[in-house]
């Protein structure tokens, strides 16, 4: 292995222009989307987008770092809501850029939030700790429901899309802009989360999952870290909510209950806790599969099963695979030798 | 007797009435932390499905309008066999499996089966409320003043007493109760002593499960309408009570139970009832933040 | 073996720790020397480990006071008293069991790499530099006990022997000035304990650090150390050079039934 600095740089920028190549694609595709498909299947792509964020976020902390979050919801929450504030009622005319501060705005206060969230962490294990995120998550789904200037129980209606942009004959419909920004955060959150771990930084987010007292003694501050990992999944839920804002269109408080909180552990759990890639190949099935194969059957047979199906995934997959499909494993295993 | 205080003494008699039944159904999540330090998300369920019981039940055997101590007895009963058989099976198949897993598969577990019993009941049962058959003539047995003495607390004490008073003597002077203390201190150690450890787990779950059960019929009783997310709400209180007073510790959960039921009463008495349910999360957060302990538990050491 | 003369950096004055109505630990007294190799020994339940804890800030002690190099450490967090230069071995292997051996290693280098989480999530070449260094410097302390060849492998998937000595590896890599060992050869046997020890040997004297072990087999803890305690039931009953101690009827009587003369062969 060389070890000249020049190789450091060359692999420094090989690793930048992987992500910058993978949007380029994805812009590409989405031009080929919006020909092919309807609005319907253009709405859940961006629902795939949100969800994703939300899963590999969530994978941060239950997964890496091994702590108990059962209320994740709610920063996603506090973002979408933050986000859809500023663009509907803060900002008027927003323009396409405009639309990346709404996401990082909502990311912010969602992270300030996830540093409240926690807290506890540092007094609390396990299941003590898993039932005061679930307290939170819903006491901020209470608050938004008692907030008059978001709409309160009526909702936060009329969340607008980027503006078109023509450029000479080339229409970008707000469709288009939309997904790409969603694309772009896609990408950003994988990269950032994906890098984080596998440094010497996201190492001591695993030192805490195996063992604590053993990481303490190598001295890693696990509180510090606890809080961080915190902190990080909630601006990534954030973010997850201002694509999920922009998408919908509307909000109402209900959405993010504590079943969409399960509904990302069931995405982390069925992906593997400590793979991103499997939370990515999780959330794409766990958007699609209602909206494709369950809402048919349940129109067909008239019962919704589908938080039955996810239920009894939940509890199958606990006992008989419970590190989900991928386990800790991610894509690039495939290529590298471990 | 002035009227504030009659109206005092009254909110006590309902806060200890409705703390009662907080208390059975804490007794279900104590013993059950105790023994397996998991927080069974599914009792709330369990409780739920007894009140369902109950009902069918009523419904089948006629008993929809006889309101009596035979009613209430067979609803009990009812009540309290479907729960247990339930409690255990849950045990059985989804947790034991994951007896020597890490807590948070477990937990995920104990959340699933708490979701599956939602969704299935709202399926199976529909998910309009039903109204629960009449058990008891709601008449006023005593006044003392203007405070009445109603039949449906009475009942509601009585049933708990009695139920607390056998658990209580089940165990401190059974050898199965002294079973499910050895357990729940050490279940390596109990083993080694020649306890059948799985069989005394189940009978845990048989004991919290019909707790539920009676919780369930005694809630019908006095609140009539039933509906399959009905666990949710009063579970986590149920909860909060539990960790109140200590969880793990079966005199925590009855005091814990009384405290809550008073508080909440005192609370939507006289400051607000649009706080009634937030009180519950409020005060839990901050227990686990001062005294995670609770009143009678104690914080435990990790071997290093 | 020369005994050392270099100043003291670790001063324990009459610890105790008790829980509850249990006295696990009465009236301790250490002054280690920099650079010394000791031996901390007595029966199963003798309180060891728990001085241990207590040096470390595992737990807080009843009464009695720690000094590191003059800084009081009794209200510091276990991971504050790392940076000040303790690390330590597990009486119950605590390995980052599902991770690599060499992530274990890399884990406990943490505080010493010098480039920071935003020089990772950008990927800046400091970052590749800095995981390199890291790495070759893991791959080097691995090779003490040859265990660079199973960099790879699941550290839970080890021998226990292997196990123990990929503990004492990742002790190392946090760059301590002290390192506390706790029983690193059990479950070994007599071939292999010696070989450990010596190596132990070697590492104080090739890191510089002051090293304090715990262990049942008085053989080898008479081989290496220069000075031993002897714990019993949380008191001392005797302190001093190997040949003092082996001498030393209170440590006979403490031992009685044990055979530590010919040491055990755990096999």
């Amino acid at each position: 292995m060389t070890n000249s600095s020049e190789s450091f740089g060359k692999k420094s920028l090989q690793t930048t222009v992987l992500p910058i190549l993978a949007i380029v694609v994805f812009a590409l595709l989405g031009q080929g989307l919006e020909v092919i498909t309807n609005q319907y299947v253009q709405l859940v792509l961006l629902y795939v987008c949100a969800n994703i964020i939300f899963a590999v976020s969530l994978n941060l902390v239950n997964g890496f770092t091994g702590q108990f979050s059962i209320g994740h919801a709610g920063f996603m929450a506090v973002g979408a809501y933050v986000s859809a504030y500023l663009s509907t009622s803060v900002v008027t005319q927003p323009g396409f850029f405009d639309f990346i501060w709404f996401a990082i705005a909502g990311g912010l206060v969602a992270a300030a939030d996830g540093y409240v969230g926690g807290l506890p962490s540092l007094r609390l294990r396990g299941d003590y700790l898993a039932i005061v995120t679930l307290g939170f998550g819903e006491i901020i789904r209470v608050v938004l429901l008692n907030m008059p200037a978001v709409g309160g129980a009526r909702g936060l209606g009329g969340i607008p899309r980027p503006a078109q942009i023509e450029l000479g004959d080339f229409i970008l419909t707000p469709f288009y802009l939309g997904y790409l920004q969603s694309i772009f955060w896609v990408i950003v959150t994988l990269v950032v989360l994906w890098r984080l771990v596998h440094s010497v930084h996201g190492r001591t987010f695993l030192s805490v999952r195996e063992d604590e007292i053993a990481a303490q003694a190598m001295g890693i501050n696990t509180t510090s870290v606890k809080v961080r990992a915190f902190v990080i999944a909630a601006f990534f839920a954030g973010i997850a909510g201002s694509v999920f804002a922009h998408s919908a269109q509307y909000l109402i408080p209900q959405t993010f209950a504590f079943t969409k909180s399960v509904d990302a552990i069931i995405m982390v759990v069925l992906g593997g806790m400590g793979s991103i890639t499997g939370s990515v190949f999780a959330a794409v099935v766990v958007t699609l599969l209602p909206e494709f194969v369950l809402r048919p059957l349940a129109d067909y047979t008239g019962v919704d099963l589908r938080m039955v199906i996810y239920s009894l995934a939940l509890i199958l997959f606990m006992i008989a695979r419970p590190q989900g499909i991928f386990g800790t494993r991610e894509i690039n295993d495939l290529w590298r030798r471990k | 007797m002035s009227d504030l205080t009659q109206e005092f003494i009254q909110h006590v008699i309902n806060g200890v009435s409705l703390g009662s039944i907080y208390a059975l159904i804490a007794l279900g999540y104590t013993m059950v932390y105790g023994i397996l330090q998991l927080i069974n998300f599914a009792h709330s369920e369990v409780y739920m499905v007894g009140a369902f019981a109950a009902y069918y039940g009523a419904r089948h055997l006629g008993l929809n309008n006889s309101p009596g101590i035979t009613t209430l007895i067979i609803l009990l009963v009812f009540a309290m066999v479907v729960c247990s058989v339930l409690g255990v099976t849950i045990e059985r198949f989804a947790y034991r499996p994951l007896r020597k897993a890490p807590k948070l598969n477990i937990l995920i577990t104990a959340i699933g089966v708490s979701l599956l019993l939602q969704y299935s009941g709202q399926i199976i049962f529909g998910a309009d409320p039903k109204v629960f058959p009449n058990v008891l003539d709601d008449s006023v047995l005593a006044m003392i003043g203007t405070v009445e003495l109603r039949t449906f607390d009475i009942a509601i004490l009585g049933v708990s007493l009695f139920f607390t008073a056998v658990l209580t003597w089940m165990i401190q002077y059974t050898k199965i109760g002294k079973a499910m203390r050895a357990v729940s201190t050490n279940h390596v150690v109990a083993s080694l002593m020649g306890i059948n450890v799985d069989r005394v787990i189940s009978f845990t779950f048989i004991i919290g499960s019909s707790l539920a059960g009676v919780g369930a019929v005694l809630v019908g009783m006095k609140y009539p309408k039933i509906d399959p997310l009905m666990g949710t709400l009063i579970g986590l209180k149920a909860f909060v009570a539990a960790v109140l007073g200590g969880i793990g510790s079966l005199g925590g959960a009855v005091l814990g139970g009384v405290l809550m039921g008073l508080s909440e009463e005192m609370v939507v008495a006289y400051l607000s009832s649009t706080y009634r349910d937030a009180f519950a999360f409020g005060l839990l957060i901050l227990i686990l933040i001062f005294r995670p302990a609770g009143l009678l538990g104690k914080a435990s050491q990790e071997k290093v | 073996m020369s005994s050392p003369q270099g100043e003291v950096i670790l001063e324990a004055k009459d610890v105790t720790m008790q829980f509850g109505g249990l006295k696990a630990v009465d009236t301790f007294n250490i002054a280690l020397r920099k650079g010394e190799l000791a031996g901390l020994i007595g029966p199963n339940g003798a309180g060891k480990t728990t001085v241990f804890n207590v040096l470390t800030g595992v737990y807080k002690p009843t009464k009695g006071d720690v000094h590191l190099c003059g800084v009081d450490i009794r209200p510091l967090k276990p991971f504050k008293i790392s940076h000040l230069g303790i690390s330590r071995t597990f009486q119950n292997i605590r390995l980052f069991r599902d991770l690599s051996v060499i992530d274990n290693v890399l884990i406990a280098a943490h505080q010493h790499a010098e480039y920071t989480m935003l020089d990772s999530v950008l990927r800046l070449p400091k970052h590749f530099w800095g995981e390199a260094h890291l790495r070759k410097q893991a791959l080097e302390l691995l090779h003490i006990f040859n265990l660079d060849k199973k960099a790879d492998y699941q550290a839970g998937g080890l021998p226990y022997g292997e196990q123990r000595k990929l503990e004492i590896i990742r002790a190392l890599a946090t760059e301590p000035k002290m390192l506390f060992l706790d029983e690193p050869a059990a479950g070994m046997n007599h071939k292999e304990s010696e070989s450990l020890m010596e190596t132990i040997a070697k590492i104080r004297k090739d890191f510089g650090l002051t090293v304090l072990l715990i262990e049942h087999d008085m053989k080898l803890v008479m081989g290496i150390c220069e000075r031993i305690l002897v714990l019993d039931h949380g008191v001392t009953i005797s302190q001093g050079n190997p040949e003092h101690v082996r001498k030393d009827p209170k440590v006979i009587a403490a031992y009685l039934g044990a055979d530590f003369d010919q040491g055990v062969d755990r096999g």
